[in-house]
């Protein structure tokens, strides 16, 4: 491993923030209209969010990533590969925040919601005042083991085709021979990533779990 | 946009892809079990007095938990020629599955005995059983019982990684389909049937652990 | 009874606490506690929470472990070696306050468990042993039921026959009325005395001082873990000697 493999591990590295920015901040918002549709009690709206939620929870990363990828070409959108795999990712990642978001609104008591409507709120104001701050709060936790899971998820990229850190890590252990020391880099630089992101997640759930007690 | 989608390949294809989809069945079956044993295992020695033990459990389960399935794959792919261990890839695919799941059954499972009240062990103790009787016949199923949710919603996405495999070339559903689809270059009619049958193999999963469930945890709780 | 028998039952003694102390860490749970307990007598343990009641009942089963002093149980000396313990264990039945009755096992199972692992009964000697004491403490008719399905008292009934099934030499009761609704008391104490009166050897944390009165050989008081004062009940309960006893039972009278 000399400076120009490190370089172009970071370069990869680089392009595994990046997808994992893009899918959990598009991811987020797309799934936050997901949970508010999931709990909208519209019959019908909430069904067809379950069942967008369970399709994606029910099949591989890889699958809806290539599904993605040739779905757009095939409808002639003739898209950079990162934008297609972060079209995938914003989609994977909608259905599980939404799923995610959708529990914590049902954990949020009763009461609140209707303590808000005797107040005479609208459901903007209920919402956005009263439910969402509340359940932000208790979906933290699992928000952010989420997040985990995204960027770990980021590395199917590299098997779609495109040079993100594990496929980096791949074509250069392709080169110098050396799989287990190119590999114990990759995944040392994802466990720097993710570990703190972990450590913090089971913080907040300890602390939440004791206030609550 | 005058593309026609053609399923041909596909039909053809079909009785290949019903058999790699039972391979994906069994792979994602050897590696829960292989998961179960090395999540009890863990759990044994998390809590063991020797500290270096304990400290060894966490590591393994933090590297394990905050990594991607694909590079641990690789690495252990990579890793075992070197220990002089020949293994075809799925075989290896399974002891990766199993090393994966396995840490974060160990969680799981400790959260689960930890779940169980002193009470409950101490009144097994008084009547004169031993303490792994007390696990045997008092903790375990009440444990299972807990934590059999998050386990159903593990081994779901252990069944959803073996995708994974194909990496290595494993014999599982996804790889199958690889071939197909570099045969015929119908890339998207493949992906997408091979992805409904994803969702009936998870789907099915989930019935058999549901199923499970409610014949084994049939007692009532307050 | 003539001299020489009393020394004979006294060296026999079904329980004999010899100097016995335990510490929690730094915490003295246990201080220099001496109780001899004969085949057949029945004592209550009182005094207020955290004065050690529950901790010397249950070092006697050695749930808790205890430092110094010894402890005999029958004529087995309570090591701290497993051999020891599971002797003990099996000789001595226990009643918790929260029942720990086993949820996923059902009533009749709850009864048969440590008699055919412990004790290597077959299920049928178990079931029929179980039944016969189900019966005994009125709750037959549950028997194929789980514990979630029966009320506080039914399930503190059932625990008492679970421990009866070891066919135990001695029953100790940790404050097994404190978690049961008051309607409940009565059924699970009524069950207590027929077990007295057909010659069990008891020793009874508990608060309920008529019970006291009704059943035991000795009241002990205990406070700060250490044994204060112990008497027959008749001069317990009208002239208690130390004033902490007084002051106790002050407290626990005028709250009923």
């Amino acid at each position: 491993m000399g400076p120009d493999e490190y370089l172009f591990l970071l370069a990869g590295l680089k392009w595994t923030v990046a997808l994992s920015a893009i899918g959990f901040f598009f991811g987020g918002i797309a799934g936050l209209l997901v949970a508010l549709a999931r709990t909208s009690e519209l019959r019908v709206v909430e069904r067809i969010t379950a069942g967008y939620i369970g399709v994606f929870q029910g099949t591989p990363l890889l699958m809806q990533l290539f599904v993605v990828y040739y779905g757009l070409a095939l409808i002639g959108l003739k898209l950079d590969a990162w934008v297609a795999v972060s079209i995938g990712l914003t989609l994977h990642a909608s259905a599980y925040l939404g799923e995610i978001w959708r529990g914590a609104i049902e954990a949020v008591p009763k009461g609140q919601t209707e303590a808000a409507k005797a107040l005479s709120l609208n459901y903007t104001s209920r919402m956005r005042d009263v439910v969402l701050p509340q359940a932000f709060r208790i979906s933290l936790p699992a928000t952010i083991g989420f997040l985990v899971q995204l960027i770990k998820g980021t590395s199917l990229a590299a098997i779609v085709g495109f040079t993100e850190l594990t496929r980096a890590g791949n074509m250069i252990s392709n080169q110098i021979f050396q799989p287990l020391l190119v590999f114990g880099i990759v995944g040392a630089l994802y466990f720097i990533m993710c570990c703190p992101l972990t450590l913090y997640g089971a913080h907040l759930e300890r602390k939440f779990a004791k206030s609550a007690r | 946009m005058n593309y026609t989608l053609d399923f041909t390949p596909v039909i053809e294809g079909l009785p290949n892809l019903l058999l790699a989809c039972l391979g994906t069945f069994l792979l994602a079956l050897c590696g829960m079990v292989l998961a179960i044993v090395i999540g009890i295992g863990g759990v044994i020695l998390r809590d063991s007095r020797f500290k270096p033990l304990r400290w060894l459990v966490i590591g393994f389960v933090e590297v394990i938990r905050n990594t991607p399935f694909l590079v641990q794959i690789f690495f252990i792919y990579f890793a075992l020629p070197l220990a002089g261990i020949r293994l075809d890839p799925t075989p290896t695919a399974i002891l990766a599955l199993g090393i994966n799941g396995g840490a974060y059954a160990i969680e799981i499972i400790r959260g689960g005995v930890q779940s169980i009240s002193k009470g409950q062990m101490e009144a097994g103790l008084a009547l004169g059983l031993h303490k792994a009787q007390v696990f045997r016949f008092i903790v375990l199923k009440p444990a299972l019982r807990a934590i059999f949710p998050s386990l159903t919603s593990q081994f779901v996405l252990l069944t959803l990684s073996t995708s994974i495999a194909s990496a290595i070339s494993a014999y599982e559903l996804t790889s199958v389909s690889q071939r197909i689809e570099s045969d015929s270059f119908r890339s998207f009619e493949v992906y997408f049937t091979v992805t409904l049958f994803y969702l009936v193999i998870s789907w099915l999963m989930m019935r058999i652990f549901a199923l499970f469930s409610a014949r084994y945890f049939n007692y009532p709780v307050k | 009874m003539t001299q020489a028998s009393m020394t004979t039952s006294a060296a026999q003694a079904m329980i004999a606490m010899e100097r016995v102390e335990k510490w929690y860490g730094a915490f003295q749970a246990l201080h220099d506690i001496n109780l001899s307990v004969r085949a057949g007598e029945k004592i209550v343990l009182c005094g207020p929470s955290g004065s050690g009641k529950s901790t010397l009942i249950r070092c006697i089963n050695h749930l808790e472990a205890y430092q110094k002093g010894e402890i005999r149980v029958g004529g087995t000396v309570l090591g701290h070696e497993s051999k020891t313990i599971d002797a003990v264990r099996r000789e001595v039945g226990m009643v918790f306050q929260q029942f720990n009755l086993f949820p996923h096992l059902t009533i009749l199972e709850n009864c048969t468990l440590a008699p055919i692992r412990s004790l290597g009964l077959s299920k049928a000697e178990a079931q029929g042993r179980a039944r016969k004491l189900l019966e005994r403490v009125k709750i037959a008719e549950q028997a194929e039921k789980y514990p979630a399905q029966l009320s506080g008292g039914q399930q503190q009934r059932v625990a008492i026959a679970r421990a009866l099934c070891m066919q135990p030499k001695v029953m100790l009761f940790d404050e097994p009325t404190s978690a049961l609704d008051p309607e409940m008391v009565k059924e699970v104490l009524d069950t207590m005395i027929t077990l007295a009166e057909e010659g069990m050897t008891m020793i009874c944390v508990t608060h309920e001082m008529g019970f006291a009165r009704q059943v035991a050989d000795r009241v002990i008081f205990m406070a700060s873990g250490a044994i204060v004062e112990e008497a027959p009940p008749a001069e317990f309960f009208t002239n208690p000697r130390h004033e902490r006893t007084r002051k106790f039972l002050g407290e626990i009278l005028g709250r009923h």
